[in-house]
């Protein structure tokens, strides 16, 4: 098996704590290349936790990999800018990713990444000054400009006004069509319908469905994971 | 009454003519404060920028010690300051007591406590809000506590000037550590209270009103501060 052949994520039996409370109970799950997986479930039943999880940060019990080499970035639901310019920011998080990235590539890849999410007429303001959606395209862009192999995004669109959250759906279909992997939490089921190739649904800390998104809407789901699709299921599963 | 006004008009009548002693006093507090501000900048940002990150057995103990010190009497860092410094004291070979340099380091002893512990708190609220973006980004602990204080670097400005204020308000630790030589070591506040004793109200009140009008201007600036709110988030309670 050669590394391509690999997943880029992997987990098995993975889970985290946070005190006395199991946030991901022995999660079991691969992406592979090129998938965009759409984590959803109720509040509370451990979605962002399996987003750190995967992507790194947090610690857990269990076994992680990821394929060698592997360049990963995350948006979160509330992006953390830094009180500087955006095209600041986007070159704080280019020194970061790469601090023996030349200046003048830095600078150029900046730019690129503002072009990419529609912002290039706002490079020069404050970040803190934009709207909630041009901060989370900024969030992507700065995310975008990392060139990650897989992207993590947690909610992206949950406090976004409906055309902000149909700007930030285009720029992620755009990034998925590029080949980029995307792995979202998402609350929203039609945005999980419209963007994902694979659904796992989540309670209670544990990946109860993990589906291909024609079977997860069309086929049927077992347990839990159909009562939430009809809206039955409240948000504090246990 | 009579005595009050004319004590009142003779000191505007100094700051009006720029009285030498006057000038030279305000120009000394402000270069030995300032120099305190300076030093306890560098030494407080960098350990509190560290102490809002790291992570150790202890840390607990490290800030409760550091807000206790937020209310060190300037009187007993005068005294120690002294103790260390006179003749038969462990850096009496230097020669420094009763020098300007003396008063640089009682007051930077005096605020540098301020100045850490206020930007620990400043430096530990942003990294809960966006640490661990930051870190998500690639930064580590540290690195990621210094990008928060260029993010919160308004708050860090009235931060700074918080502590001078203090330093240039007080006068236990350079009386003690200074001598209030004249001409050498007398500072604004130092002046005040000779001046009072010796019933030479004019240059008293002239140097009160200077110093008045320089803690006015420092509240000014921090209220027009863009980060005065997260500074007075930052205030310990």
């Amino acid at each position: 098996m050669t590394s391509s052949d690999l997943p880029l994520v992997a987990l098995r039996d993975a889970s985290v704590r946070f005190g006395a409370v199991c946030a991901v109970q022995a999660a079991t799950l691969a992406v592979d290349a090129g998938e965009v997986l759409a984590v959803v479930g109720a509040n509370g039943s451990g979605k962002t936790s399996l987003l750190r999880l995967l992507h790194g940060v947090v610690g857990h019990e269990g076994s992680r990999s990821q394929r060698p080499g592997c360049r990963q970035a995350m948006v979160f639901q509330r992006p953390f800018l830094l009180r500087l310019t955006v095209l600041a920011n986007l070159r704080i998080a280019l020194w970061l990713g790469d601090p023996r990235l030349a200046a003048a590539e830095r600078n150029e890849r900046a730019r690129e990444a503002l072009r990419r999410v529609g912002l290039t007429a706002l490079g020069r303001r404050s970040a803190l000054t934009l709207s909630g959606g041009e901060q989370q395209r900024l969030a992507l862009a700065r995310a975008w400009a990392l060139r990650p192999q897989i992207l993590f995004l947690d909610e992206p669109t949950a406090n976004l006004d409906p055309a902000a959250k149909k700007e930030v759906e285009a720029v992620l279909a755009a990034f998925a069509a590029e080949g980029m992997t995307l792995v979202l939490s998402t609350h929203n089921l039609g945005q999980a319908k419209r963007l994902a190739t694979r659904v796992v649904f989540m309670a209670a800390g544990r990946v109860e469905v993990d589906l291909p998104t024609a079977e997860f809407f069309d086929v049927g789901r077992p347990g839990r994971a159909d009562g939430f699709l009809r809206g039955e299921l409240s948000w504090s599963v246990d | 009454m009579t005595a009050l006004a004319d004590s009142v008009a003779t000191a505007f009548a100094l700051i009006a003519a720029a009285d030498p002693v006057l000038l030279h006093t305000v120009a000394l507090s402000f270069a030995v404060s300032g120099s305190a501000c300076l030093a306890a900048a560098g030494l407080g940002l960098a350990c509190g920028a560290w102490l809002a990150a790291a992570r150790f057995r202890g840390r607990a103990v490290v800030l409760l010690l550091l807000d206790t010190l937020l209310a060190l009497p300037s009187v007993v860092v005068g005294l120690v300051v002294y103790l260390m410094l006179s003749r038969s004291g462990p850096l009496g070979s230097w020669g420094i007591l009763f020098t300007p340099t003396a008063m640089v380091i009682a007051q930077t002893i005096l605020v540098l406590p301020v100045v850490a512990a206020l930007a620990q708190q400043l430096v530990a609220g942003a990294l809960r809000d966006g640490g661990d973006q930051l870190r998500s980004l690639g930064a580590g602990p540290t690195l990621s506590a210094l990008l928060m204080l260029l993010h919160e670097r308004w708050a860090v400005v009235t931060l700074l000037l918080v502590a001078f204020g203090r330093a240039i308000a007080e006068v236990g630790a350079v009386t003690i550590v200074g001598g209030n030589i004249a001409g050498v070591t007398r500072v604004m506040t130092t002046t005040i209270a000779l001046e009072t004793s010796k019933g030479d109200l004019p240059l008293a009140l002239a140097l009160g009103l200077v110093l008045l009008a320089v803690v006015a201007v420092i509240n000014v600036v921090v209220a027009l501060l863009p980060g005065a709110a997260a500074m007075t988030r930052a205030q310990p309670a």
